[in-house]
Parts: structure tokens; sequence; C-alpha cells
């Protein structure tokens, strides 16, 4: 069976129709698969985890929380101030230590330590976390995202690891 | 002068322009479309003004992670009326979100979204949602620390969205952390892919005004009937309309230009935005909030019972779109007149109030410590040593003022304790102060059992007489 007959004008016009807009649709799918191509390839890119020296072990107190910051895994030439991250680093005893995510888990603020009072607060929405990250009180829905630390010749280290999406 | 008409004659014989614009500007329409009939041109002003001075600023501005806020100090405090251009994109920006919201609900209270008007009514709510992505995306190039938590927040929410949260969430970021990639990608969003959006949707809608027609004022009793409404419609213009220009659009021209005069105004007295400290993600000393106009939705995530977050975060915008979106296909025939709608009038009314109120919280903001907090005087504590005294130093530096409000001084997100020995006994004040409450942490691991004693001491004295 013949689709088309394109010796009869109507035939003719239909099979123009089709081959027009079969035509156009592949041009367009073929410019749009690399360009979305492009812009989600963030997505696919594989994380780079490394570890980063925060400092020497003698410098953090057992029992205290401190800021420590450190670079990104692999930041862009131009990133600038924003490849540094921060975390919560709490030395727990000799050869412990915990370090939390700055991110409030609830929407991501950055939480602040207050020292005196062993707790985290957050200004955004008012959560707040007692000194293991536990959640103490208001929105957040869980406690505090940890990041791996460990010791290594004396000096501290944390990896480096995505921006927690609760 | 002559040469001059001459060549335009030339030019309209070769491209026919006035036998467009001529039956475009002379429509006609109907009588008595009031000064209530401005806002949406007056909308379409403002978006004009966010263009040319959109465009004004990306001359300057510099879409890096790492220069952007040098670039846009440069812009505010170097740049040759750099500070009054920014002021008119910030305040262009309020006008437009304001408008289209004022136009938005005159549209809803004459119920012009019913037929044949549904689709005016459905490329207006896209238009809705265009512009507040404008104006959150805006916000966050001015990539100072408050932007970048915005950055931070906005991409945690998208986070919630279930089973693909996590993806979009790298996507809006352009990676895993907070980068050089995530600026570029707001600046594209904001400069090229929704203004791209906003024009064609401006024009399909505009296009829509002309082909159905700018709705007659509604009248008690004249119920629209999708049968006869389209001849109905034709034979008023006809018999009883007037061009519309110029006798319509004079005014929408007059508001129009008030509009660019109030703009002009406030970015010369009041200016743009003071740019905040550095996006430098490891300065925690940060307080992000939204610009005024989601400052509502800021109070709505603050003040949501933790249990219902995730779908308020996901399921409200969606909803609320889509409500926005059946309306019309809904209620396309019937009465138009706001008093013979009473339910929606007062969906209106409801919808409005509690935007207002959630925006008033937004502002206060009482659900957020207050970090800024000092100790209290001895003129307050009523004593200079002693438990009482003592008392007062462990309340301020075991964080208890952050929450709590004593005699003018401290946070808001607890209750006042100004006078609360007046409702709680001694063992009250012990069990809650050791448990917490759901808002309030458990203070039984963190206080000492002296301090427990002395604070409580000195909360006994919190008496209104």
């Amino acid at each position: 069976m013949k689709l088309f007959d394109l010796n009869d004008e109507m035939g003719r016009r239909q099979f123009f129709n089709k081959l027009g807009i079969l035509l156009s649709g592949i041009a367009g799918l073929v410019l749009a698969l690399p360009v979305i191509g492009f812009l989600i390839s963030p997505l696919l890119r594989k994380v780079i985890r490394d570890w980063r020296d925060v400092g020497n072990l003698d410098q953090f107190n057992i029992g205290t929380t401190v800021e420590v910051s450190f670079e990104d895994a692999s930041p862009l030439p131009w990133s600038g101030i924003t490849a540094k991250t921060a975390a919560w680093l709490r030395r727990v005893d000799e050869t412990n230590f915990v370090a939390f995510s700055i991110n409030c888990t609830h929407l991501g603020c950055p939480v602040r330590w207050l020292p005196k009072a062993d707790l985290f607060m957050c200004p955004c929405h008012g959560g707040v976390y007692y000194k293991d990250g536990q959640v103490a009180a208001g929105p957040p829905p869980k406690p505090l995202t940890r990041y791996p630390v460990r010791i290594r010749n004396n000096r501290v280290e944390i990896r480096t690891s995505p921006l927690p999406i609760t | 002068m002559k040469s001059l008409i001459k060549i335009w004659h030339w030019f309209d014989d070769r491209t026919g322009l006035s036998e467009i614009i001529k039956p475009l500007a002379g429509h006609l329409v109907p009588r008595g479309t009031t000064w209530m009939y401005v806002f949406g041109s007056a909308t379409l002003v403002a978006f004009i003004i966010q263009v040319v001075t959109g465009i004004a600023l990306a001359t300057m501005y510099i879409p890096s992670t790492s220069q952007a806020y040098q670039s846009l100090r440069f812009i505010t405090y170097q740049a040759w009326l750099g500070n009054f251009i920014r002021g008119l994109h910030y305040f262009g920006a309020s006008a437009m979100i304001l408008l289209v919201g004022i136009h938005m609900i005159r549209v809803f209270i004459t119920a012009a979204y019913k037929f044949p008007r549904e689709m005016n009514w459905i490329s207006g709510v896209l238009l809705l949602g265009l512009t507040v992505l404008m104006g959150f995306t805006g916000q966050l190039l001015r990539w100072d620390q408050n932007a970048l938590w915005s950055v931070v927040v906005g991409a945690e929410q998208a986070g919630r969205i279930p089973f693909i949260g996590d993806w979009i969430s790298r996507f809006l970021l352009a990676g895993k952390v907070i980068g050089g990639a995530t600026l570029s990608r707001f600046f594209a969003f904001h400069v090229f892919f929704i203004p791209a959006l906003i024009f064609s949707v401006l024009g399909f809608h505009l296009y829509l005004v002309i082909r159905n027609g700018i709705s007659e004022p509604p009248k008690q009793g004249q119920a629209v009937d999708p049968k006869s409404y389209r001849s109905w419609y034709e034979n008023l213009i006809k018999t009883d309309g007037h061009p519309f220009w110029p006798d319509a659009a004079w005014r929408d021209v007059v508001f129009g230009v008030g509009v660019i005069a109030v703009i002009m105004f406030l970015a010369y007295v009041v200016g743009p935005p003071v740019i905040g400290k550095p996006p430098d993600p490891t300065n925690i000393q940060a307080s992000p909030r939204p610009d005024w106009y989601l400052l509502w939705y800021f109070a709505v995530l603050a003040l949501i019972p933790s249990a219902m977050e995730n779908y308020v975060i996901v399921l409200f915008p969606l909803l609320a779109g889509l409500v926005l979106f059946f309306i019309p296909l809904l209620f396309n025939k019937g009465e138009r007149h706001p008093y013979r709608r009473p339910w929606s009038m007062g969906a209106v009314i409801i919808i409005v109030l509690m935007i207002g109120t959630l925006w008033i919280a937004g502002v206060k903001a009482h659900w957020s410590p207050d970090f800024s907090a000092k100790p209290l005087s001895e003129k307050v504590i009523g004593a200079s040593s002693g438990p009482v005294y003592e008392g007062a130093q462990v309340f301020y530096q075991r964080g208890c003022i952050n929450c709590h409000n004593i005699s003018g001084d401290g946070g808001h997100r607890g209750p006042d304790l100004t006078t609360v020995a007046d409702r709680m006994t001694k063992d009250e004040m012990i069990i809650r102060i050791l448990r917490g409450a759901g808002r309030m942490p458990a203070f039984g691991g963190i206080l000492t059992p002296e301090e427990l004693d002395n604070v409580v001491a000195f909360l006994k004295t919190r008496k209104s007489h």
C-alpha cells in the first residue's frame, strides 16, 4: 500500500506537509538534545571528594566547638570566595571529632554556635540544635548533617561533601 | 517638514505599518472602563522599565562568583548614575510585582476571566509566576551574603520535591555545592531564559486582549452566556463603543506616567537595597531574608507545623497555581458583578488579609532568635549581686535571652517572661527549663544545678508588681 500518491496533487501536498513537520521536528530535537545535555551536565559530573586539612590536633580543645573553613574539592577557577565551605568542628575527646555542616537541615541557613548556651541556633526560622547536632527545638526535620572527619599525622582532616539537601 | 512626511509616506507604503497599527489603536472598546482598567498597562510600563534598566545594568555587571560583588559595588558607588539605575531596577521590580497583583485582583473581582477570556487569565497566571521568578532570581544577582544564602534556601526548597527534588536543586546550583557555575546559571535565567518566556507569553496575552476585547464593566443581573456573549459583545461595542486610543487609553498613559514618576522618585530618594556583606559561605554571621514581596512566604515557612512542611513547601505553590489555572475553566459563565459573587469576594478578602498578616509576621520575624541581645541591665534585674543577679547572667549567657523577652530586651520566639512569676510556680519553671517544650530546647543537659537555682530565683522576681 502506498502512503502517498505522489502523482496526485493532493497526495503530494499531504506528503510535503508531513515532510515539513517531520524534518523541522527532527532538526529541533537534534539541536535541543545537546543543549539540554549541556544544561544538566553538572548533575552528571562525578563528585570529587577530598580530605582537607583544617588544623593541628592540639589546636582544638576537648569539649569545644569551633568553626573551620576549607576549600571545595574541585572549585572552578573563577569561584573566588564561594569556593570555601565551613563546618562546625567539635572535639569530643582525645581521638574523636565530630564535624557538622553549618547548614540548618530545615532550609539551609547557616546555624550559629552559642558556646555558653551549648546550642546551635538558626537565624532564619528559629531551628535549635544541641551540641551533638540533635534537634532541640523548632522546624528542622533532622539532626545537623555530619561530615566525615579523621586524624592523620596529628592533623585534623574533613572530607569535602555536597551541600546537604534534606 | 514636507520631505519628512514624504519619507514617512514612502516608508508606510512599502511596510504597511499604519495598516496594522491604526486598527489596533482605534479598535472599539466598551464605555465605562474606569481607572480600574489601568493596572495591566501599568504592569507593562514597569516591565519596560525593567528591560531598559536591566540592559543598562548588564553592561557593567559581571556574572562571576568572584567578581559580581565588586562589579555591583562599582555600579552602586562609582559608576555615574549607577545607584539611580539600580534604584530604578529595584523599584521597577517592586512596582511590577505590586501592579501585577492588583491587576489580577481587579480582573478577579470583575470576573473578566469568564468566557471568552479564559486564556487571557491563564496566560496572566503564567506571567504572574514568571514575574515572581524574575524577582527571586534578581535578588540573587545582588550576590551578597543574603543572595548567597537565598540560593541555598531556594535549592533546599526545591530539594523537598519528591523523587526529583535532589536533581532539581543540583540543577539550580549547577553542581553539588555553591560555586563558580551557580551565579552564571541564575544570571542566564534572569537575563535570557525567563525574559524570553515573558516576552512570548506577554505577546500572547496582549494579542488575546485585542482578539477578545476589553471586558465591559459588569452590571448586576447581566450574566455571561457563552452561547450568545460574543455576538452580544460585538453589538455592544458597535452601537455604544468608542476607540481605545485615545478615548480609553488616555487613563493608561496618565497612570503609567505616574508609575514612572513614583519609581524615579523612590529610586532617587530611597535608592536601591544596600549591598550586604560579601558572599562568603564561611561567614555565619548571616540572617538571610527575601525581598519584601516574598516576606509573607518566608513567614509561611517559619510558621507551618513541621509535620506538614514537606506538603506545604511542594504542594502549596503547586495547588495555588492549579487553582488559579482552573478558575476560568470551572467558572466561565454566569454573573460577573462582585455583589452577585459573595463567595468569590469573601475569598479575595480572606486571601488578601492572610497574605497581609503573614507579611507583617515576616517583617517582624519573631521566630528568629535575637542574636544581638545585650545583657540585662541592673535596673531591670533589680539586684547587683546574689542569686537573682547571677540568675540574670545565666539567662543571658545560656541563650535564654535570644528567644525570651524581659522588659523590652531579648527575642520574641518564646513567651515574654517579664511577668512569668505571675503565671508559673517555681516547680513549673524548673520542669519547663529542664525538659523544654515543643519550641524550647531541654536545658537539663546544659545548666548546672547551681545555674538552674539562680535562673529560677531570677525568674521568680519577674512579677507584675
